[in-house]
C-alpha cells in the first residue's frame, strides 16, 4: 500500500493507495506516526479514495492517528471513503467519533 | 445438504498472505456470481480471520493456516479457517467488539466484523490446541436466476 504525505500551510493530508490491512498497517501507522510528528499539524485529513480494500486492521491505523492528533490538540477528518470502507468504519462505529468529509463535489 | 464444490488451501500464518488469501477465496466464490457488496463482505471476514491467525493463533512463530471453502446447491457458502495455534481461553470474552489481547495496532474488531458481513459466525478452540472459525453467508439469486455456469 502506498502512502502519500502532503502538507499545506497547517493541514497534513494523507492518501493511502492500495489494500489496507494487517500487513501494510503495522508499517503504516509507524510511517504515519513519524509524519505527524515531523509535521506537527493544526489538520490531519486522512484521504481513503485509493484504498480498494480495508479491514479492521485499517480502523487502528484511523484511531492510532485520532489519538496522535488528540494529543495535538489538533483536528482530525476521514475524507472520500469508499463503499467497503465505509462499511468498516459502520462497523466499528467510527463514523459517530470521527469527522468523515467529501473532499470531490461530483461523485459518479 | 451436501456440498456442489469445495476448495482446500493451506497458507502460511506470514501477513504477506492475507491479500493472497481473500482473492482465492474471492476467485473462488465468483462462480455463485455475487454481488460487488456480497464479494467485499467475504473477502474482508476472511481478512479478519486470517489475521487473528497470523496475529493470535501463531503470535512468535510461522505455521500452517487451513482453510476450507465450500459452495452448495442453495447459494450458500461455508468457509472454515483452522489453526493449530494458542487457542482462545474466553471465546465469549474474544467475540466482544473492540476486545482485543493485541497491542495498539489491533482494534479487537475482528469478530464483530465476521459477525456483521456474514450471516452466521461459529468459533471453536481448545487452548494450547487450535482454532476453528466457521463463517456461512448465502449469496443470493439474481434476476437472471443464472448460477455456476
Amino acid at each position: 500500500m502506498k502512502i502519500i504525505s502532503t502538507k499545506t500551510n497547517k493541514t497534513l493530508k494523507i492518501e493511502l493507495v492500495g489494500e489496507l490491512d494487517h500487513h501494510a498497517a503495522r508499517n503504516a501507522i509507524m510511517r504515519i506516526g513519524q509524519s505527524i510528528d515531523f509535521e506537527l499539524p493544526e489538520k490531519t485529513i486522512l484521504n481513503l479514495s485509493g484504498l480498494s480494500f480495508m479491514d479492521s486492521s485499517g480502523i487502528a491505523v484511523i484511531i492510532n492517528i485520532y489519538r496522535r492528533m488528540q494529543e495535538l490538540g489538533g483536528a482530525f477528518e476521514i475524507s472520500d471513503v469508499p463503499t467497503q470502507a465505509n462499511k468498516v468504519i459502520n462497523a466499528a462505529g467510527l463514523n459517530k467519533i470521527i469527522k468523515i468529509s467529501e473532499e470531490k463535489s461530483l461523485v459518479i | 445438504m451436501k456440498h456442489t464444490n469445495e476448495i482446500k488451501l493451506t497458507i502460511l500464518s506470514k501477513s504477506a498472505n492475507e491479500g493472497f488469501a481473500r482473492s482465492a477465496i474471492a476467485a473462488f466464490v465468483a462462480q455463485l456470481d455475487p454481488t460487488l457488496d456480497e464479494l467485499n463482505d467475504i473477502k474482508t471476514a476472511v481478512s479478519e480471520a486470517v489475521t487473528n491467525c497470523i496475529v493470535h493463533a501463531y503470535p512468535n512463530s510461522v505455521e500452517k493456516i487451513h482453510i476450507r471453502v465450500r459452495l452448495f446447491d442453495d447459494n450458500n457458502i461455508e468457509i472454515v479457517i483452522k489453526d493449530n495455534g494458542l487457542g482462545i481461553p474466553n471465546i465469549e470474552k474474544a467475540r466482544t467488539p473492540m476486545y482485543t489481547t493485541g497491542d495498539s495496532e489491533r482494534s479487537g474488531m475482528g469478530f464483530t466484523i465476521m459477525e456483521s458481513f456474514m450471516d452466521s459466525l461459529n468459533v471453536r478452540s481448545k487452548s494450547g490446541h487450535g482454532t476453528v472459525v466457521t463463517m456461512k453467508k448465502r449469496i443470493s439469486m439474481r434476476l437472471s436466476g443464472r448460477h455456476g455456469v
